[in-house]
């Protein structure tokens, strides 16, 4: 996985609530068996409006609306945003799956409250740089949550499966106690 | 204090726990299909890692099947396939191949073989994983990166969800069916109202579903955004599962959530106040009574979808006119599903204006509804008879809408394009569709 600790850049908002990951990455872009060269299909169908928000702005980081991400299991989504430029996504929250693929693959869902998503979605719209630490723990300086072990694998950008190897004696001795 | 369904399932899967990280679950059944798992295999052969539980890993094809007697396969989707197959080989996992007769949608056939039973952690590379909670198993959709992590180590690290239990009180009306009762859940609870959560549903109106309609609810929880949802197994769940040749499980009765067990939320939904629902928007949450009218947008997201679907406010929902008509996907395909649709086009035409047709969720599906007649039923109304797929539910395979064009349809997603560029979906149950097809407009069965 791609390590993550910090990004400091414009930010493009996309102030839209419950954006799904259909919307992210269209299913006819599915079929492909890599795992790169997904972000010139990000947002295909929205892109094809010239006043579609990703059209006219730049930055590495993404101020958008509630509930981003939901639906489909798709890694495909993270893929696309980290493949056309996103390092972090901020937004007051995430579908589940998506929040946990994008944290598989080193880009930064960042969940803080709606009214300071707000504050920095005015203050990118003014032209400021936002920076995003995960060492720090903040996102435009507030202060956002996420458990010591995510953000450990993170900053290293660790092999999960290989930590998870690590525990191959518990993992036998699971499997040994619950043999049918 | 009581234990919930959830937390008895989650507990007994704990394989480490350690301050300030997740748990880590074993995993009982992982599911796999061709358009998630490539990447995952390719990992673990970049990395000279197996699989390490073949024998607890099942694949099918689904996703990009053509569901047509002699429609071709593209060659994007025919390599997806083809690399699917080659990796199962490679990696000793067995696959119900296009073909062989066991095939169908990875959630019709878990349940149909068997391999969905009370208590077992379930994965797949597919938010309608939830559909297998009906079993009081608990099921959920993961990413490829979780794929690879489940085919090397049989586990998954989790973040243990919060609880909401939704309780449907009071009886089903006749005509309200399953699909029903989940859209008015989504509709109150919202497309994000089950974020972070893990949903049981309980109450006499689930109680009485058959496991068919116990599915349909499950597989919906991902539109209100719950990673899983689940109901306790109780005398329906055995004797399905006994119809399939499986052993009950004593200890399945001790799985029910504890009569002091304490939810982190509680909802509680009047079935005798649902109607039948249909979507008028882009996600399922924007839903209404089929006796109601397109609601004034109450925000800049519904005043967008409003203009994607090509509906004005105010118009009564059972005016709106259909091109298309769908009836299959993991949500709805089951054979009951089937009978009830049959039983509402039998001896009677799909509109002339109107394009229907009939997608069995699974090649067993398919033979059981044949030798039932239930094909002829539909041909003779004039619905198309298809191959077992996911078909148009998300139109990753040559059933499509056209731009513009508008469908009924028992899949589970509205969302802008989701069953072809520019075409606009309305969520209906099977028993809807199958009447409005025959009226070419939203209506219910005579």
């Amino acid at each position: 996985m791609k390590a993550f600790r910090r990004v400091t850049s414009r930010a493009v908002v996309l102030d839209r609530p419950d954006v799904d990951t259909d919307q992210i990455i269209p299913k006819q872009f599915l079929k492909r068996i890599e795992r790169s060269g997904f972000g010139d299909f990000l947002f295909f169908d929205w892109r094809k409006d010239p006043d579609f928000e990703l059209n006219g702005q730049k930055g590495k980081i993404l101020l958008t609306g509630r509930n981003f991400g939901c639906g489909s299991s798709r890694e495909h989504a993270p893929w696309a945003l980290e493949d056309y430029g996103f390092e972090a996504v901020v937004a007051p929250s995430f579908g589940d799956i998506f929040r946990q693929n994008s944290l598989k693959i080193g880009l930064l869902p960042v969940t803080l409250p709606e009214e300071q998503v707000r504050e920095l979605m005015g203050r990118a719209r003014a032209g400021e740089e936002i920076t995003v630490d995960l060492e720090e723990r903040t996102a435009g300086g507030f202060p956002f949550e996420l458990d010591d072990f995510t953000r450990e694998c993170l900053l290293e950008g660790l092999d999960e499966i290989a930590l998870t190897l690590r525990d191959e004696a518990a993992i036998a001795a699971y499997e040994a106690a619950h043999a049918a | 204090m009581g234990r919930t369904l959830f937390e008895k399932v989650w507990e007994s899967h704990v394989v480490t726990r350690g301050e300030g990280r997740p748990d880590l679950l074993y995993v009982d059944l992982h599911l796999v299909h061709e358009v998630t798992s490539p990447q995952a295999f390719e990992g673990l052969r970049a990395a000279g890692r197996k699989v390490r539980r073949p024998d607890l890993t099942v694949a099918t094809m689904d996703h990009n099947v053509p569901t047509g007697d002699d429609t071709p396969v593209d060659p994007l989707s025919q390599q997806q396939l083809e690399t699917l197959a080659r990796n199962c080989e490679e990696f000793g996992v067995p696959l119900h191949a296009t073909g062989s007769g066991r095939e169908g949608i990875v959630h019709v056939i878990g349940p149909e073989l068997g391999l969905t039973q009370p208590g077992r952690t379930i994965v797949c590379g597919d938010s309608h994983t939830s559909t297998h909670g009906a079993f009081g198993a608990l099921a959920f959709g993961i990413g490829t990166s979780e794929v690879e992590h489940v085919l090397a180590t049989q586990t998954l690290a989790q973040r243990k969800p919060r609880t909401l239990r939704i309780r449907f009180e009071g009886a089903r009306a006749p005509g309200i069916t399953a699909k029903d009762l989940v859209l008015a859940a989504i509709g109150a609870i919202g497309v994000d109202g089950g974020v972070g959560q893990v949903i049981e549903y309980a109450g006499p109106a689930i109680e009485t579903l058959s496991m068919e309609g116990r599915m349909t609810v499950c597989n919906m929880s991902i539109e209100a955004g719950a990673r899983a949802g689940m109901i306790a197994p109780d005398e329906t769940t055995f004797a399905y599962l006994r119809e399939r040749g499986v052993e009950i499980d004593e200890r399945w009765r001790e799985l029910p959530s504890d009569p002091d067990a304490e939810f982190d939320r509680e909802v509680v939904i009047d079935v005798t106040a649902i109607k039948p629902q249909v979507t008028w928007g882009t996600n399922p949450g924007m839903v209404a009574s089929i006796d109601d009218v397109v609601p004034e947008p109450e925000d800049e997201a519904a005043e967008r979808a409003l203009a994607y679907m090509g509906l004005e406010p105010g118009t009564p929902i059972r005016d709106i006119h259909v091109d298309r008509v769908f009836i299959g996907s993991c949500t709805n395909s089951r054979i009951e599903d089937l009978r009830a649709a049959a039983a509402v086009v039998a001896g009677q035409q799909v509109h002339p204006s109107v394009r229907a047709m009939v997608v069995p969720g699974s090649a067993r599906v398919k033979a059981q509804a044949e030798a039932e007649g239930l094909d002829a039923v539909f041909t003779a109304a004039g619905f198309e008879w298809r191959r077992a797929g996911c078909s148009m539910c998300l139109g990753m395979n040559p059933d499509v809408l056209a731009p513009g064009e508008r469908c009924a349809s028992t899949s589970n997603r509205n969302f802008e394009g989701r069953q072809g560029a520019g075409g606009r979906t309305h969520l209906v149950s099977p028993e809807v569709a199958a009447a409005t097809a025959l009226a070419g407009h939203f209506t219910v069965p005579a």
